[in-house]
């Protein structure tokens, strides 16, 4: 059911004691989701709201809990260290929200997870979400800061680097009478852990998944790589949305990865790879449902 | 972060990367004795080369009609001269926009006879997420022309990142370039120190164009950057405080210094529709979507999910510091952002400023009732959206009055 997370993942969150991995453990308790640990170390035996206790490290709150999936908060010059060790402590999935890390340090984790089943999303990305069936799609999973209320359950796979379209693509979707299956942030750093790619193989593989939005932006070629494995493997139907087609190039456009450098990444490229694959364009982000409904 | 041509060799130079002879100046009396040194050294010429943050630097034209950023001199009293007509004066060239730059620094380095040159630059390749080096005996030239019309003219070496570049890629590479002999080791240990500089500073790019082979005076030949260009990693530059204090704030726009000191991600455009808006991905959607209907953005602005009631009205300000500015669009969709706080700052911003350009607001997400709430009985005139097509198109409409 779904890709990535299902209602009853059990999630750990790393940085649970910062404020903001604070306020987000919140509402994704909120929100339903099975937050059973967090890591902070030197914080062994305390209990985040009465409700989640707290380990030394990765390894031990993992074995305790069960948890199978790790939200990392960690501040940008320890998040990679962070990663590394959810990533030994043998967790299944690891959704990195931390802005800000270092390019370096992704080229090393990344490296060092040649080879390694365990998933990385993000850095630098708003999460993933498989929405529940209760009120306001409470009674699912939610990692990281999306706003749950936006989402619905049901059919579409949606995938982005930018947090915010996202948001956008889910609510249009929503208030369309279309659900959703998972909404995965894979951020918008120029090191990601996993590609659209990634995430599309495993919508193309989800039997609930029937549609599916991705959204991109300059910069890379990830939508251009993308696109050309869709035109042979996929038959799902696709829409899709590329920022920054105003941007000057040169320029980093707020995301670390979102930069047209040397004539290369730039939005016309990868809107002519999509549309090449078949993939419909929303011209304006406020289409990207409507994108999506022309084509089921 | 873009470093200086002169800064970018102090590195290099820090990693044992052979570079020209020479040092940086601000006044033509201190260039005078920078070149009577290297003129004493043996040194029959030195070049003389303006540090600006652009290309282009040789064949701009400064707003006086003085001619070149980069001069050849054969004494220092030629030197003295040309550095007068220079510093403090404004150039334009191809990539500075017509604004020009203030040329403010010189470089005053030793002009080797060059024998041949090559292209050198270490970045990321993000097919592979690991160290990439690019190279090619076409030196001296536009690197994007030679990948348009001679792309089998340019090497590319994958570096394991785990690994770093070893000694032999570095020899081979050097062969690749149709070096020979002695030449071989030389070039790759240069081509090393070039790597380790990339890796070492968090740098996303180097490039070196050109890479040269140079006669030195004695009749000997060596291996030396005679050009170089390095940008920083922005979220590398915690941890090189030394880097970080070599940051020009006279090569960046000074409304988007301003916007840097209140964390605010803003770049100046040359539009008449500003944008605020909360998220990188929907800023640029936003830009994306004014021009689309029309319009032509004013600047990108992402105020980011934890943006405070200060940051929304110091955003506005620097906004309205923009004379071109005819409407204003804030698009908000919260997600850790908060409606009401976003509905807060704007009412207090157009107060405290006074505002009396057209705004459009649309507010969608977290909280959004309340946030329309503030908006309705705030008393300030301004426009609503439901969607962001809505919105972009009633900001155009506004602003072509």
């Amino acid at each position: 059911m779904a890709i990535l997370v299902n209602p009853d993942t059990k999630v750990l969150v790393q940085g649970i004691t910062g404020s903001f991995g604070g306020r987000h453990t919140q509402l994704s308790l909120e929100y339903g989701s099975q937050i059973v640990a967090g890591v902070t170390p030197g914080k062994s035996g305390q209990v985040f709201e009465e409700k989640v206790p707290i380990f030394d490290n990765v390894t031990e709150a993992a074995k305790e809990s069960g948890a199978t999936a790790s939200a990392i908060f960690v501040p940008p010059p320890f998040a990679a260290d962070a990663i590394l060790e959810a990533v030994d402590a043998g967790l299944e999935l690891v959704v990195a929200i931390t802005e800000g890390i270092p390019v370096r340090d992704m080229i090393e984790v990344k490296a060092a997870l040649r080879g390694s089943p365990t998933r990385l999303i993000g850095p630098n990305c708003p999460g993933v979400v498989t929405p529940g069936t209760g009120k306001n799609s409470h009674g699912g999973c939610r990692i990281g800061i999306a706003p749950g209320y936006i989402h619905k359950p049901g059919d579409i796979g949606v995938v982005s680097r930018s947090g915010t379209l996202t948001y956008e693509a889910v609510w249009q979707l929503t208030c369309n009478g279309l659900g959703q299956s998972t909404c995965v942030g894979i951020g918008g750093d120029p090191v990601p852990g996993s590609t659209h790619l990634d995430i599309i193989k495993l919508f193309n593989e989800d039997p609930e998944t029937r549609g599916i939005i991705m959204i991109g932006e300059i910069g890379g070629s990830a939508e251009e790589e993308a696109a050309a494995w869709i035109k042979e493997n996929c038959n799902k139907p696709i829409a899709g949305f590329i920022a920054g087609t105003t941007a000057p190039p040169g320029r980093r456009m707020g995301h670390a990865g979102a930069i047209v450098s040397g004539g290369k990444g730039t939005a016309e490229a990868k809107i002519t790879a999509m549309e090449d694959a078949g993939i419909s364009i929303a011209e304006t982000p406020s289409q990207m449902a409507e994108a999506l409904i022309k084509i089921l | 972060m873009n470093l200086h041509e002169y800064q970018a060799k102090q590195l290099l130079a820090q990693y044992g990367v052979e570079v020209p002879g020479g040092q940086p100046c601000t006044t033509a009396n201190e260039a005078r004795s920078i070149a009577e040194k290297l003129f004493t050294e043996g040194h029959e010429m030195v070049v003389l080369k303006i540090q600006i943050h652009s290309g282009g630097r040789g064949k701009g034209i400064f707003k006086d009609g003085f001619k070149g950023g980069v001069h050849l001199c054969k004494s220092a009293e030629d030197v003295y001269e040309k550095t007068t007509s220079m510093i403090g004066n404004t150039i334009v060239t191809k990539q500075t926009g017509e604004t020009g730059r203030q040329v403010n620094t010189l470089l005053v380095a030793s002009a080797e006879k060059i024998l041949s040159e090559f292209y050198l630059a270490v970045l990321l390749d993000r097919e592979t997420s690991q160290p990439l080096i690019m190279a090619s005996c076409e030196g001296g030239v536009d690197i994007e022309e030679v990948a348009e019309t001679n792309p089998n003219a340019i090497i590319k070496l994958q570096v394991d990142p785990l690994l770093g570049l070893q000694p032999y890629q570095a020899r081979n590479l050097a062969k690749a370039l149709g070096l020979s002999g002695k030449m071989i080791q030389s070039a790759a240990k240069l081509i090393s120190g070039i790597y380790k500089t990339w890796w070492e500073c968090d740098a996303s790019m180097v490039e070196i164009n050109p890479l040269c082979i140079v006669e030195n005076p004695d009749g000997t030949t060596k291996m030396a950057a005679v050009d170089a260009k390095i940008s920083i990693d922005g979220n590398a530059l915690y941890r090189h405080k030394n880097i970080a204090e070599m940051r020009d704030l006279n090569e960046e726009a000074e409304l988007e210094v301003e916007a840097s000191k209140y964390d605010l991600n803003y770049i100046k455009l040359d539009g008449n529709v500003a944008c605020l808006v909360n998220g990188a991905g929907l800023a640029m959607a936003t830009m994306d979507a004014i021009k689309h209907f029309g319009g032509d953005p004013a600047n990108f602005l992402d105020v980011g999910g934890g943006a405070t009631k200060e940051q929304v009205t110091a955003a506005f300000q620097i906004i309205l510091k923009d004379p071109n500015v005819k409407a204003i669009l804030v698009n908000i969709f919260g997600g850790i952002m908060n409606c009401n706080t976003i509905a807060e700052g704007v009412v207090a911003a157009a107060a405290e400023t006074q505002l009396s350009l057209p705004l459009v607001v649309r507010l969608e997400g977290n909280n959004v009732d309340a946030g329309r709430k503030t908006l309705s009985e705030s008393g300030i005139t301004l426009i609503t959206a439901d969607s962001l097509a809505d919105a972009a198109k009633k900001v155009v409409s506004e602003a072509t009055v």
